[in-house]
């Protein structure tokens, strides 16, 4: 990992790379969503089936990016790697928005489904808790002047609220909830049939390409600024 | 050692004084807490159901208070820088000034919560239950927003951003503090207490080494 240290190396081969991403990004969505149409309704929820395809993807991507930013800000704190900080910092705000996606779409799925377009309970608190923590961790990133204090910072808040996603991942167990309790990765496999679990990993592969596409792109975009920025200051003296 | 208790006889001797932030907390809280009853209404069955929560979070909003200046005053004047080449360490640094304001803005707030508990009717069953989960959870209020002060120190208008940092770290000693309480006056033993200890614990053993890291890479530049 040490060899993509280097932003000149690190463009060359993201640049190779990202065509093939956003390719499987857009193939990946489009099986996702065929068979997600494709499936059919739920003998109980009916066709409110289908918001576990954009729901249920959307929070496991959002947790896998709360994971990619506390392992960028590690490698930021511990390694010095110098594109370690700039991924955590380009993590933040898609992460933030996969779990506002998340929030939304399983509020509008609880409405039918439990009768309440919110609940306090132990899953959906955690997740809203998992809002709060990127969003904090964008504040400070942004609100400290230094780049450099700043990624430090934020580095140590990013590992603080890593403590947050095992707390999320076992809510359903440790506390009665309404909120679906493990369904897919249990002892004894799935309980769901695999009719909806295909499109339901389908979409997941789909998000989880569409979430590294976006952040090599804002990587690749935040190397291209600091050279601009190099350029002008340059041009200036 | 005695670096250490200078230290916090210093913070506590600049705490208590007029002006600074010892008497502003305890004020605050009180005020917030007499503030609630005129919005939630005054019938006593409902006050004395949330009495607990009000107190709990009046408790963490006047903690913060205090919190911003708490290393961004020795910032400014160059005490920290001063502080940062004496024989304490960074981790000495933070635990003495985490523990200044526990004894200037967390006890005297958990001393005064009986009064404030009165005042919004809480059955004098839960008096000792409130007394001790305040005790138990201001040490962790007080720690972690030393952290959050620390990674905030060298922001203009940090003050903002402390509360947004803090306040989600904060939930579990809110949610088990008031929780206990609720506990005793159901008649339920749900072990909030212990939960709210271990997580004090936690809190305030790490937190000199993770503020003391905050303030090394602050002062560093």
């Amino acid at each position: 990992m040490l060899a993509y240290a280097n932003p000149k190396r690190f463009m060359e081969l993201s640049g190779r790379v990202l065509p093939w991403l956003a390719g499987a990004t857009a193939f990946l969505f489009a099986v996702g969503l065929y068979l997600s149409f494709a499936a059919p309704p739920d003998y109980q929820q009916g066709d409110t089936v289908r918001i576990m395809f954009v729901h249920v993807p959307a929070a496991w991507v959002a947790m896998m990016a709360y994971g990619f930013l506390a392992l960028a800000s590690l490698i930021s704190l511990v390694n010095r790697h110098p594109l370690a900080d700039v991924a955590a910092k380009q993590a933040a705000p898609l992460g933030a928005m996969f779990t506002a996606l998340a929030l939304v779409t399983g509020s509008l799925w609880g409405r039918p489904m439990w009768g309440a377009y919110w609940v306090w309970d132990g899953r959906l608190t955690s997740f809203l808790l998992l809002l709060f923590l990127y969003l904090g961790y964008i504040a400070l990133r942004n609100a400290v002047e230094s780049e450099t204090r700043a990624a430090k910072a934020a580095a140590i808040l990013a590992l603080i609220g890593v403590v947050n996603l095992p707390i999320i991942e076992f809510s359903v167990q440790w506390w009665t909830t309404l909120h679906q309790g493990e369904s897919i990765f249990r002892a004894g496999g799935p309980a769901i049939a695999a009719v909806f679990l295909w499109p339901l990993f389908a979409m997941a592969a789909a998000y989880t390409m569409l979430f590294f596409t976006l952040v090599i792109v804002r990587i690749r975009t935040d190397i291209l600024e600091r050279r601009a920025r190099a350029l002008t200051m340059g041009h200036a003296a | 050692m005695s670096a250490f208790v200078a230290l916090l006889a210093r913070d506590v001797r600049l705490a208590t004084r007029a002006g600074g932030s010892a008497m502003l907390a305890l004020a605050f809280f009180a005020a917030v807490a007499t503030l609630v009853p005129f919005g939630v209404g005054s019938e006593p069955e409902l006050l004395a159901r949330v009495a607990a929560s009000i107190v709990w979070i009046a408790a963490v909003l006047a903690s913060l208070l205090a919190l911003d200046r708490l290393f961004q005053a020795d910032y400014e004047d160059g005490s920290l820088d001063l502080l940062a080449l004496s024989p304490l360490s960074f981790e000495g640094i933070a635990a003495a000034k985490i523990a200044a304001h526990w004894l200037t803005t967390g006890l005297p707030l958990t001393l005064l919560s009986p009064l404030l508990a009165l005042l919004l009717n809480l059955p004098t069953k839960a008096y000792i239950t409130l007394l001790v989960s305040l005790l138990v959870g201001t040490p962790a209020i007080s720690a972690i927003g030393g952290v959050a002060a620390a990674l905030t120190l060298s922001i203009r208008r940090g003050g903002l951003l402390l509360p947004l940092l803090v306040l989600p770290l904060l939930t579990p000693a809110v949610i088990f503090g008031a929780g206990a309480v609720l506990a005793r006056l159901d008649r339920i033993e749900n072990g909030a207490i212990w939960f709210l200890a271990a997580f004090s614990a936690v809190a305030v053993l790490l937190s000199p080494f993770v503020t003391a890291a905050a303030l090394r890479f602050n002062l560093a530049e």
